[in-house]
C-alpha cells in the first residue's frame, strides 16, 4: 500500500524530475496522477510492462490487463468509452498503426469516442528489436484517421502536458512516445495547446520543423551550426501532427526561404507529407524531407544509428538548410527571398 | 421499453412484419444480405420485444441495456425491428441504401438504437466487452448483448474478446451466434470449421446455452434465466435457418445477398405468407 507521503509529487513542483527517465516514465506517473482524482480515468493495458507496481498496485479497480491483444485492446477501449469512461490504451506504436488499423478506424476514430491511445517505442526508439518493432510509417497511418488527434512530445516534459492535456479533450487522441531517455527540450513548463506549434528558436533565413525527441534535438543543434556560419534558422516544434498548426506552417513558408521538416518517420506520408501537402494549395514554397529513406533496415544498432542509417542527421539538416538557401539566392540573386 | 409482457402471438406478428420489411429493403436498387438478416429476425425480435431495457425516444437513456450487432451485414433485420419497436417510422426502411440515408448496408452511429458501426466482422464482441467491463466497474446493472454471425467467429479477433470477457467474469454480456450454417462461399463447416462450437467457448469459460433461433417462446425462456451464471458471460447459440420464413431462400447459400427483383420480390413475399397460414 502506497501512502500519500510515498507519492510522486505533482507535476508542477517537479519538472526538473521529469528527466530522470524516459518520456514513457513521465507519461506512467502522470496517468497515475490524474486517474487519482478522476476514477473514470482506467489505464488498459495490453501487456506493456511498467504499470503492474505502480498504477495496478495502487488503483486495480481503475486497471484493466487485455493481455497481448491489439484488437480487443481497441474495441474493448472503444467500448469503455462509450460507456462514460475514459481510457488509455497502451501498447506500442508499430502494432496500433499496423496490426490495429482497422479497430482504430472504425471503433476509436470511427466513432470519435474518448480513447486515449499512448503508443511508445515510436520511430526507431526501438530499433536495436528489429524491423517488427519499427514505427516508420505510424503517423502516415494516423494521419489518414479523421476525428483523431495525433501527439508527439518532444521530450519526457511535453509528455507529461501533453498527457494533462489529452485527458479531458473531446475525441480521441493518440499520443506517440520514444521508449529511451532523451535530451531535455524544454526547459521549464510551458503554455502546451492541442494543435499549437512551440517556436523554439526565432529566425527568418530558413525553417527547421521537427517532431519527435530526437527530430527536434537535432534541428535545435542543426540551427546552432547555421548560426555559426550566420544564418538564421527558425526551429518549430510540431508537437502536434494533426491538427496541423496551418498557421505556424504557412508563415514558416511565408517568412523564409523555405521549410526543413525533420521526422523519425519514413520521408513519405508523416510531418513532410503533412506539410509539403498544406503548403502546396496554400502557399506553394520549397519543402526538403529529412526522414527515414524509403527502404527497410534490417540493420542492427541503437536509435541514433539506425537514424544515420536511415538519413536522419544533424548534417543532412545543416546540408538541406543550405541547399534551400542556395536555391533562394540563386531565384533573386541580389537579395534573400524572404 | 414494454410496459405489459407481449404475447408469443404478438411477437411473431412483428417477426412477420419485419421479415416483410426486410424483403422490402432487399427490393431497393442495391439488395441486401437477406439470408443471414432473416436468419436473425427472431432473435432480434425477441431482445427488443420482451428482453432488453430501452427507450426508443431517447435511445442513449443511461439505463438501457446495450445491443450490439456484430454481424451488421444484417442491418436490415436491425433496421426492421428497430422500427416495429418505435425509434423511427417503419416507413424510412424505404429509403434503404439510398443517398444521405440513415439507413447503410452496415449499420450508421447516426441512427438512433445503433451504439457502434459495425460491418467489418470481428469488431463487435470486444466493444460489447469493454461496455459490460464499462457497467460492472461502476456499479451498472445495464445489460449488454452482442449478435455474432458463425462465420464471422473465423475473425481471430472474436477469441481474443472471448477470452477477456471470461477473464473479467462478465456476467452483465450475452454473446448470441446466429448459428445459420452459411457463409459466402458454403457452409461454415466446409470453409472453416467452427465445431465443436460449444465445446470451444465452454473452455473458454463461458456458460453455454442452445437453442432453436426461431421458437419465440424458447428464445423468450433462455434469454429470461440470463445469466446462466452470475461471474461468466453466456453465449447462446441460436440455431437458425438461413433465409427463415421465405421458401425459395431458406437454408440456401444463394441467399446471402440478393437484389429482388419486383418478380422475385412478389415470389418472396408470397411464400413468407403463405409459410405464415401453414404454420398457425
Amino acid at each position: 500500500m502506497t501512502t500519500a507521503e510515498e507519492r510522486p509529487a505533482p507535476v508542477e513542483d517537479s519538472w526538473a524530475a521529469l528527466y530522470q527517465g524516459a518520456a514513457r516514465d513521465t507519461y506512467r506517473r502522470t496517468l497515475l496522477e490524474l486517474a487519482r482524482t478522476d476514477e473514470r480515468i482506467h489505464c488498459v493495458d495490453s501487456d506493456m510492462g511498467g504499470f503492474e507496481d505502480g498504477f495496478a498496485a495502487e488503483l486495480p479497480g481503475q486497471y484493466v490487463n487485455v493481455g497481448i491483444a491489439e484488437a480487443n485492446l481497441f474495441g474493448l477501449s472503444a467500448g469503455l468509452a462509450a460507456a462514460g469512461l475514459i481510457p488509455f490504451a497502451n501498447t506500442m506504436s508499430a502494432f496500433a498503426t499496423t496490426r490495429a488499423a482497422e479497430q482504430l478506424k472504425l471503433d476509436v476514430a470511427g466513432s470519435s469516442l474518448p480513447v486515449r491511445i499512448v503508443a511508445t517505442h515510436g520511430g526507431l526508439s526501438a530499433g536495436h528489436y528489429g524491423p517488427s518493432h519499427h514505427a516508420l510509417q505510424d503517423l502516415a497511418i494516423l494521419r489518414t484517421m479523421p476525428q483523431l488527434t495525433v501527439l508527439v512530445p518532444a521530450d519526457a516534459g511535453e509528455t507529461a502536458l501533453a498527457v494533462r492535456a489529452a485527458a479531458y479533450h473531446p475525441g480521441p487522441v493518440f499520443i506517440r512516445l520514444g521508449r529511451n531517455p532523451t535530451p531535455q527540450v524544454h526547459p521549464e513548463p510551458y503554455a502546451f495547446t492541442i494543435g499549437e506549434a512551440v517556436r523554439l528558436v526565432d529566425g527568418d533565413d530558413v525553417a527547421l520543423l521537427a517532431t519527435g525527441p530526437l527530430p527536434v534535438h537535432y534541428a535545435l543543434t542543426a540551427a546552432r551550426l547555421l548560426a555559426e556560419r550566420g544564418i538564421s534558422a527558425r526551429v518549430l516544434n510540431m508537437h502536434t501532427i494533426k491538427p496541423l498548426d496551418r498557421a505556424a506552417v504557412l508563415a514558416a513558408a511565408q517568412e523564409t526561404a523555405g521549410l526543413v521538416t525533420v521526422e523519425d518517420h519514413l520521408v513519405v506520408g508523416g510531418l513532410g507529407g503533412a506539410v509539403s501537402e498544406l503548403v502546396t494549395s496554400e502557399h506553394p514554397c520549397r519543402v526538403r524531407r529529412v526522414g527515414i529513406e524509403d527502404r527497410y533496415l534490417d540493420s542492427v544498432g541503437d536509435e541514433r544509428d539506425l537514424l544515420e542509417d536511415g538519413g536522419v542527421t544533424v548534417d543532412r539538416i545543416v546540408t538541406e538548410a543550405l541547399t534551400l538557401l542556395g536555391a533562394a539566392r540563386s531565384d533573386s540573386p541580389d537579395q534573400r527571398r524572404k | 421499453m414494454t410496459e405489459q409482457p407481449v404475447s408469443t402471438a404478438e411477437l411473431a406478428d412483428r417477426a412477420h412484419r419485419a421479415r416483410e420489411n426486410v424483403l422490402a429493403m432487399g427490393a431497393t436498387e442495391h439488395g441486401t444480405h437477406v439470408g443471414g438478416s432473416l436468419s436473425a429476425v427472431d432473435i432480434l425480435t425477441v431482445l427488443y420485444g420482451s428482453v432488453l431495457r430501452y427507450r426508443p425516444e431517447e435511445p442513449t437513456w443511461a439505463d438501457r441495456d446495450w445491443f450490439v450487432l456484430s454481424k451488421g451485414h444484417a442491418s436490415a433485420a436491425l433496421y426492421a425491428v428497430l422500427a416495429e419497436h418505435g425509434y423511427f417510422p417503419p416507413e424510412e426502411c424505404a429509403s434503404y441504401g439510398q443517398r444521405r440515408s440513415r439507413l447503410a448496408g452496415h449499420p450508421l452511429r447516426r441512427l438512433p438504437g445503433v451504439e457502434f458501426p459495425t460491418g467489418s466482422l470481428g469488431h463487435g464482441l470486444s466493444l460489447a466487452c469493454g461496455v459490460a467491463l464499462a457497467m460492472a466497474r461502476t456499479g451498472r446493472d445495464n445489460r449488454v448483448f452482442a449478435l455474432l454471425g458463425d462465420g464471422e467467429l473465423q475473425e481471430g479477433s472474436n477469441w481474443e474478446a472471448i477470452m477477456s470477457a471470461a477473464h473479467f467474469g462478465l456476467g452483465n454480456l450475452t454473446a448470441v451466434i446466429d448459428r445459420n450454417g452459411w457463409q459466402i462461399t458454403g457452409r461454415t463447416e466446409d470453409a472453416m470449421a467452427l465445431e465443436p462450437l460449444a465445446d470451444r467457448w465452454r473452455s473458454f469459460g463461458w456458460s453455454v446455452v442452445d437453442v432453436d433461433g426461431h421458437d419465440l417462446e424458447a428464445l423468450r425462456a433462455v434469454f429470461g434465466a440470463l445469466p446462466a451464471a452470475p461471474d461468466r458471460p453466456t453465449v447462446v447459440i441460436a440455431r437458425t435457418l438461413k433465409g427463415r420464413g421465405v421458401p425459395i431462400f431458406e437454408d440456401n447459400r444463394k441467399s446471402h445477398y440478393v437484389r429482388l427483383t419486383p418478380r422475385l420480390h412478389e415470389r418472396a413475399v408470397a411464400g413468407l405468407n403463405a409459410r405464415r397460414r401453414n404454420r398457425t
